[in-house]
């Protein structure tokens, strides 16, 4: 068995477990451990050829494996980051060991002073949406099909309906056709699209993919292979309606039906869920409600873009270093921040005020698409915070930058982010 | 080399085949197992309840119920012995209100009569709430029925079938026989989609196929209808649902829809029953997702839905008479039945083995034990289940135990290449998945999936694109094509 001691070890090495490293690294941590699975850094963003990375980060559009390579470029420069690569963790204990398992090295047992949770997200399966018919072949995740036709040069099918409008199914619609399937149709469920609007434009409206929206598919047909699947308009309770099924024909389906934060790992450890996020419950360093352990990207939440998760992450690998060395204050008071009327998700789902700066950056989601709203931030009543926006979407993560001082001299117990809006009179 | 002749050929892989057959080799006689399927329990023994009943419920005399007690105690000898997945979990039997009560009596007297071992008795409602805290308060007491367990059926199915090959025994998968030839009332031998194979004596354990087998030589002594059944199986993480089997008092027609744990740690409820004229009709409907639901929740009332992986159906082979037909045809000689084996078939199995044996010995099969024969399967190498310490060893021996392919399941590159090139290997994605149960988590081969697939390719020396899910025409993806046209990347 092998054994080591690290000061931190991060668990996952996509763009979240990459930012981290850098973060750990330049806040003092002198051995870091940075534990992938596959044979290269990148995690996820490997197999994204699409554009539209970087924007916030870099000012410029890059591709999803550029915009990993600005990373491993930067990883590689601190000798203190050692990668261990087709490296599998198979446990994390409270007491911080890390169980790993790699062909070459068998066995590992790392102990961490502080941990780096940052395992990523998974996909959503047929199953766990029950889409009732045949089990042929043919019936993919959009993440999986998007791996073989980027990593592998296969092709999922010849004619593919996709089931959801999140932006990997929109991303698929195009990258599909571009590679000479036919895309017969996107369905969403929602009464709207939970992908990025450039992705609609871009992916479907300009290669003429219709897109059913309202819609779902309620059973799917072939013995060996697919043959057609049946779509139906949805009522309000997302039910299907009897009488409007129609049949397309098809070899493929795609399903781009939600990313579940992949925490399998994290059970063991006896921290807590959020169950809207899917993700442990944090402070605003990231740290989880177990001390030294921190998580960051989409194992905490589902983020629509890469820039929001190399900012977290960094967060987490600098709070993790800080912890490493013995820097952190013990916490002060807790401030639990919840996701009030109209908001879905806020991230962190609480403050520790004696580790908070001069401001708090808030992560939410809403509930549902609005104009013209306020993101107000409340306490027993009262307004702390409050910030404009012309428009917020579920599908788009919006940020919110709150200065410490509005929680006061002596901060409330718990704060609330509700969804207002001014022109309708509602009092802000 | 395909071996084109046999003493016996049984038809039909499936667990009666499998447990056939390795009950033949422990005899001085060649055997043959054929079957359509791409694999080893491609019929409805991959897609059942996997539990081994305790036989409480069969009416006396019956095959189903004699068959049912003494496979139940076979499988207890052959747990050990052939490393299979089997858990003694015990079995509850609920009435859903007081009216049911006295047919939970019934069913006790029923059972002692049928020699149902171990502890029957009805219990309280404080020793069930300590036995399944999950249990509907609504349910006013139920039958404890001690004898009773859970099995991986197709893991069984291929554990018989690699110790019958250990033995002896050939299996001859994508084997479809299409007619039973005799000459002069006597069976000379099969014609089959790989060619004619001579043999006196065929044990027909087609399973939904059997009545179409035997028809094919002028036997149409029975018909065999399929019932479908459906089930939704949840992921591990949903907790302690329950720990035992927990049954509806029986009904007319079937057990009823269930609540019971897998030997992997999963859960599942289901199944309801349909009758379908399809023998292909393994799709699921909204409306039998729904019926199973409502059922089992009459049981467990909170089923943890969201924590659904899957959803499948199997078919029952449903006879007319309603019990297992095992004897040899009244048509031509040397050819004999295992038909109409529906539940409690799988727990059954190995005691319809032992029938069927007897049979074709009084047919004038000779049968000498074979000094050789080994009853002994070791277990295939399962990384999950070993120490820190053991995989660390099983990795300096082979470095292939060292990579993790199916994060869910924790299989490793060195099982599923195992799983590969064993005798009567997997050889499609379905095939390692039964073995090694990579693609069974919750995730459902979205992860693993195209790793599998190009190590089926790689040791299979074959194309990617011509990889199967399941068996023919299930290939998993095209080759790379633009401009409509396909060109094969290798
Ligand atoms: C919904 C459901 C629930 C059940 N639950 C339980 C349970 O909990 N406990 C229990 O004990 N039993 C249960 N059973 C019953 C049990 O599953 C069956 O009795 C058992 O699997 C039957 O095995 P078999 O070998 O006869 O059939 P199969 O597994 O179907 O095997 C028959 C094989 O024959 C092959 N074949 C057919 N025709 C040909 C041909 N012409 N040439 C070559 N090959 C051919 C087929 O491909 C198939 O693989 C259940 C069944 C169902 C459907």
């Amino acid at each position: 068995m092998f054994e080591a001691e690290y000061d931190v070890v991060i668990v996952g090495g996509g763009p979240a477990g990459m930012a981290a490293a850098v973060g750990a690294a330049q806040n003092g941590a002198e051995r870091i451990a940075l534990i992938e699975r596959d044979d290269e850094l990148g995690g996820i963003l490997q197999q994204c050829i699409h554009n539209g990375f970087g924007l916030h980060r870099f000012g410029e559009e890059l591709t999803g494996p550029q915009y990993a390579g600005r990373f491993i470029r930067q990883v590689a420069e601190y000798p203190n980051i050692e990668v261990f690569l087709d490296t599998t963790v198979l446990e994390v204990t409270p007491e911080k060991q890390v169980y790993t398992v790699n062909p070459q090295r068998g066995i590992g047992r790392f102990q961490a002073k502080a941990v780096v949770l940052a395992m990523g997200c998974r996909e959503r399966s047929r199953g766990a949406i029950a889409i009732p018919g045949h089990r042929p072949a043919g019936v993919f995740t959009a993440g999986t099909a998007q791996r073989m036709v980027n990593r592998e040069g296969y092709l999922p099918g010849k004619r593919v309906v996709i089931l959801g409008s999140g932006d990997i199914g929109l991303i698929m619609a195009r990258r599909l056709t571009l590679e000479g399937a036919e895309v017969a149709a996107v369905l969403e469920i929602m009464p709207y699209s939970n992908g990025l609007t450039r992705n609609i434009v871009q992916c479907l409206e300009d290669f003429d993919i219709p897109l059913y929206l309202s819609h779902t598919v309620t059973a799917v047909k072939g013995a060996a292979r697919v043959t057609e699947v049946t779509c139906a308009a949805v009522d309000e309770e997302l039910k299907p309606i009897p009488g409007t099924e129609f049949a397309i024909a098809c070899d493929c389906l795609l399903l781009s039906v939600g990313l579940i934060p992949e925490n399998e790992l994290s059970r063991s450890l006896g921290i807590e869920f959020d169950r809207r996020t899917g993700g442990p419950v944090v402070d605003q360093t990231r740290q989880t409600s177990a001390a030294g352990f921190f998580a960051a990207g989409n194992v905490l939440h589902v983020h629509d873009l890469v820039d929001w998760v190399s900012a977290e992450s960094e967060t987490a690998g600098r709070s993790a270093a800080r912890y490493a060395r013995g820097l952190r204050a013990a916490a002060g008071r807790l401030v639990r921040v919840e996701a009030g009327s109209g908001v879905r998700v806020v991230v962190p789902q609480r403050i520790d005020c004696a580790a908070a700066g001069e401001y708090i950056e808030l992560y939410c989601r809403v509930a549902s698409p609005e104009r013209n709203l306020t993101l107000a931030l409340t306490a027993g009543g009262r307004t702390l915070f409050a910030q404009r926006l012309p428009l917020a979407k579920p599908s788009e993560m919006a940020t919110l930058k709150v200065p410490k001082d509005c929680l006061g001299e002596n901060p409330p117990e718990a704060i609330t982010l509700v969804v207002k809006h001014a022109d309708r009179g509602e009092e802000i | 080399m395909v071996k084109q002749q046999a003493d016996v050929v049984i038809i039909g892989a499936g667990i009666v085949g499998t447990a056939i057959a390795r009950e033949l080799s422990r005899y001085s006689v060649s055997v043959i197992v054929c079957d359509q399927g791409a694999d080893v329990a491609s019929g409805t023994t991959k897609a059942n309840s996997g539990i081994l009943h305790s036989g409480i419920d069969a009416a006396p005399g019956t095959l189903k119920a004699k068959l049912n007690v003494r496979g139940f105690a076979l499988y207890q000898k052959m747990h050990a012995e052939l490393g299979l997945d089997i858990k003694f979990t015990g079995s509850l039997i609920a009435a859903t209100c007081r009216e049911e009560i006295a047919a939970l009596e019934e069913l006790a007297m029923r059972g002692r009569r049928n020699g149902v071992a171990g502890d029957i008795r009805i219990l309280s409602r404080a020793e069930l709430a300590a036995k399944e805290p999950g249990l509907s308060p609504a349910i006013p007491a139920a039958l404890w029925v001690e004898a009773a367990g859970i099995v991986c059926p197709y893991g069984a199915a291929m554990a018989f079938a690699r110790n019958a090959i250990r033995n002896g025994a050939a299996f001859l998968p994508d084997c479809k026989v299409q007619k039973v030839v005799s000459e002069a009332g006597r069976v000379v031998g099969l014609e089959t989609t790989r060619g004619f194979i001579k043999c006196r004596y065929v044990v027909n354990a087609a399973g939904l196929w059997a009545d179409d087998v035997s028809r094919s030589c002028g036997d149409d002594s029975f018909v065999i209808r399929p019932r479908k059944g459906e089930y939704i199986l949840f992921d591990k993480s949903v907790g302690n649902l329950v720990n035992t089997v927990v049954f509806p008092t029986p009904g007319r027609v079937t057990k009823g829809i269930l609540v019971a744990p897998t030997t992997h740690g999963n859960y599942f409820v289901g199944p309801n029953a349909q009758d379908t004229l399809d023998k292909g009709d393994l799709a699921t409907t909204r409306e039998g997702l729904e019926e199973i639901v409502s059922g089992a929740r009459k049981l467990i009332p909170s089923l943890p839905l969201a924590g659904a992986i899957t959803q499948f159906a199997g078919l029952r082979a449903v006879a007319d008479g309603g019990d297992f037909i095992i004897r040899p045809s009244d048509k031509v000689f040397g050819l004999f039945h295992a038909a109409g084996i529906q539940s409690p078939g799988l727990t059954a199995a190995p005691a319809i083995a032992e029938m069927m044996v007897e049979l074709l010995a009084e047919a004038g099969l000779p049968l000498t034990p074979k000094q050789c024969f080994d009853p002994v399967e070791p277990r295939p190498k399962r990384f999950r289940e070993l120490s820190y310490q053991e995989r660390d060893e099983l990795i300096r021996a082979n470095p292939l135990y060292g990579r993790i392919i199916c994060r869910c399941e924790q299989v490793t590159e060195g099982e599923i290449v195992d799983a590969i090139r064993e005798q009567c290997g997997a050889r499609t994605l379905d095939g390692v998945k039964r073995r090694t149960r990579a693609g069974m988590g919750r995730c459902q081969g979205g992860f693993c999936s195209p790793r599998v697939a190009a190590i089926l390719a790689r040791e299979l020396n074959m194309p990617l694109a011509a990889i199967c899910k399941d068996g023919a025409g299930s290939a998993l993806f095209i080759g790379k094509y633009s401009g409509n046209e396909v060109h094969e990347h290798v």
